[in-house]
């Protein structure tokens, strides 16, 4: 994309029949961090990748509730993604007051889309920067739909924006005709792997840096028991978010079920270190980490608290807190 | 409309003064709430009633709301304004959901619902609200209002049609007014009652302004919050359910501290 006389005035067409402001809008949804979508015949998910601007700061959270039955990722100005998913919420919320029935989606995304169309229209304001991908349940389903600053709305089988997000737009091309009868578990695996693929070299998904969110019926094989016995909006089926420590069971059954140690790569590798510093075993190299570390720390829950704890080693835990996956 | 008032032809007289109409934005539908509050639960219970001067309009209309995993609300006066108002009240608590990722305790419902009533100072709703629920520290609340908003943490309260026949009932029989214990007793404490005699005190006071007060009967609905980690068992084991009640309970409404909700409900006369 290059500067011409056309692209500072959000109102005037270029000779190719372009608006360069609503373009470049889009490029600020490119910039945000990956966002993935996918569903089935009973569920919708959405998986995304949190950055944090440094060691010190908190990830920033990327997925946002607009109703019960009704919630999207957000790539992009997170200014821009407040404003326009309060705007959903006073629509959803009307919707139940005004027609005593919470809104269709497709409905939802004709207002956000209609929202953000005028400002490509009207002099002096611009587009929105941020790109949203919607799940929701309504009468018809379970839906995925993409919102982008242009002004228009899809609907998906599959789909992710954000940085590097063609690679996951491969892995998701090749499988998406399974994930129509697949079960939650299932899906959710699908979206990890996607997911992954949008990860620079060297970094992998880990508890601090993902985040995923289902709406659809309650499914424990995916969610583990513990989860749905303790949130409301999962044992009712509403739209629910796991990060932080809750994400933990959904990454472990992931890497189970792609042939992986349940702690994930660096953990594996804090664990060989420290065992090999306690010269207890000769360890079998690489990431391969024998059965019994796994074993020990499986059951501490957290991954480099668990390490430190099978190893009783002092140096685990700051050592550990390196694994910050920054982009 | 007639700006005279009519009389038979042979009653008319010489001089007839103006009657004014006027449309009334309010009626008064009747029926009567009560809240009780104990020390680790809450009653709120209301008629089912809905009645317009000497017609019934219904048998069977809400009175009662369940707002979040540890509040409810009771409305009483204009039935319209009623429903609206709690229709507006949990708009409010979602909006606070949505920003802090957690429902409003029950003192700052309390205190919301004041500004949400006083706001409408100069066109009030005709609403006589009771709040009752579970507070952040676990102890059981009632918040009774007016209608414009003038609010107060109590034990008891009794609001409607039969307000004057319940709330001296109340008076005795939780704050023990005009009760003396017997010599060498220990002094009475208010707000310690168990839930089986505090529902025993609800369903008498609806049974007994059903007999004397034509606005209130048909039928009773009692929503008992309890504090988390009391059980099912608590309110239908004891045996202290009088016989002809259903009690059900409801799901979770949200992430609460796991206070549960059930609803108790029997019939009333319906004469």
């Amino acid at each position: 994309m290059f500067r011409n006389s056309y692209d500072s005035d959000n109102t005037t067409f270029s000779p190719q029949g372009k608006l360069h402001q609503v373009e470049y809008a889009l490029e600020a949804v490119k910039q945000g961090s990956a966002a993935i979508g996918l569903r089935s015949k009973t569920h919708a998910i959405l998986l995304t990748l949190k950055r944090s601007t440094g060691e010190l700061a908190t990830y920033q959270k990327k997925l946002i509730r607009i109703d019960d039955h009704v919630g999207i990722a957000i790539a992009g100005l997170t200014s821009d993604a407040r404003v326009l998913s309060n705007f959903m919420r006073q629509q959803a919320m009307s919707s139940r007051m005004l027609y005593g029935r919470p809104i269709p989606v497709a409905r939802i995304m004709q207002g956000i889309a209609d929202k953000a169309q005028n400002n490509t229209q009207q002099y002096g304001r611009r587009p929105y920067g941020v790109g949203f991908l919607v799940i929701g349940e309504d009468e018809t389903g379970p839906h995925l739909f993409e919102f982008s600053p242009s002004g228009t709305s899809f609907e998906y089988y599959a789909h992710s924006i954000g940085a590097r997000s063609q690679s996951a737009k491969t892995y998701l091309e090749t499988n998406f005709e399974s994930f129509e009868d697949a079960d939650l578990p299932t899906l959710i695996n699908h979206g990890l792997t996607a997911l992954h693929d949008t990860l620079q070299q060297d970094k992998h998904l880990s508890n601090l840096n993902t985040s995923i969110a289902i709406i659809g019926p309650p499914a424990p094989a995916a969610e583990g028991e513990d989860n749905v016995s303790s949130s409301g909006a999962a044992k009712r089926g509403s739209f629910r978010t796991w990060e932080n420590a809750e994400i933990e069971g959904l990454l472990r059954a992931w890497r189970r079920s792609r042939g992986e140690p349940e702690e994930g790569p660096q953990e594996a590798e804090e664990a060989e270190r420290l065992k090999r510093d306690q010269e207890t075993h000769a360890g079998a190299g690489g990431v391969g980490v024998p059965a019994a570390a796994g074993g020990e720390a499986e059951g501490e829950g957290a991954a480099s608290g668990a390490s430190a704890g099978a190893a009783g080693g002092a140096p685990a835990p700051a050592a550990g807190s390196e694994d910050v996956n920054m982009e | 409309m007639a700006l005279f008032d009519q009389r038979p032809a042979y009653a008319h007289e010489p001089t007839v003064a103006p009657i004014e109409h006027r449309f009334s934005p309010y009626s008064d539908n009747g029926g009567t709430i009560l809240a009780i509050a104990g020390a680790d639960f809450a009653v709120i219970a209301g008629d089912t009633r809905q009645s317009e001067g000497y017609s019934i309009q219904t048998r069977y209309a809400r009175k009662v709301w369940q707002l979040t995993d540890n509040a409810t609300l009771a409305t009483n006066g204009f039935a319209a304004d009623g429903k609206n108002f709690v229709k507006r009240v949990k708009q409010r608590l979602e909006w606070y959901e949505h920003a802090h990722h957690k429902p409003m305790g029950l003192k700052a419902i309390a205190r919301m619902i004041q500004t949400m009533l006083y706001g409408r100072r100069f066109f009030p709703y005709y609403v006589y609200n009771i709040l009752g629920g579970i507070e952040e520290d676990g102890t059981g609340a009632v918040y009774s209002f007016d209608p414009v908003g003038s609010y107060e943490r109590e034990a008891c309260r009794a609001a409607g049609a039969a307000q004057s026949l319940v709330q001296p009932f109340l008076d005795n029989q939780i704050y023990f007014k005009n009760q003396t214990p017997a010599p060498g007793a220990e002094a009475f404490v208010p707000g310690r009652l168990p839930m089986a005699t505090v529902l025993g005190l609800v369903v008498d006071s609806f049974t007994s302004a059903t007999e004397r007060h034509i606005e209130v009967g048909d039928g009773l609905e009692m929503y008992v919050v309890m504090k988390e980690g009391r059980q099912t068992t608590d309110l239908t084991d004891e045996g202290q359910l009088p016989a002809g009640m259903k009690v059900e309970e409801l799901g979770s409404m949200g992430e609460g501290r796991g206070e549960k909700t059930f609803l108790v409900s029997m019939p009333l006369k319906r004469d």
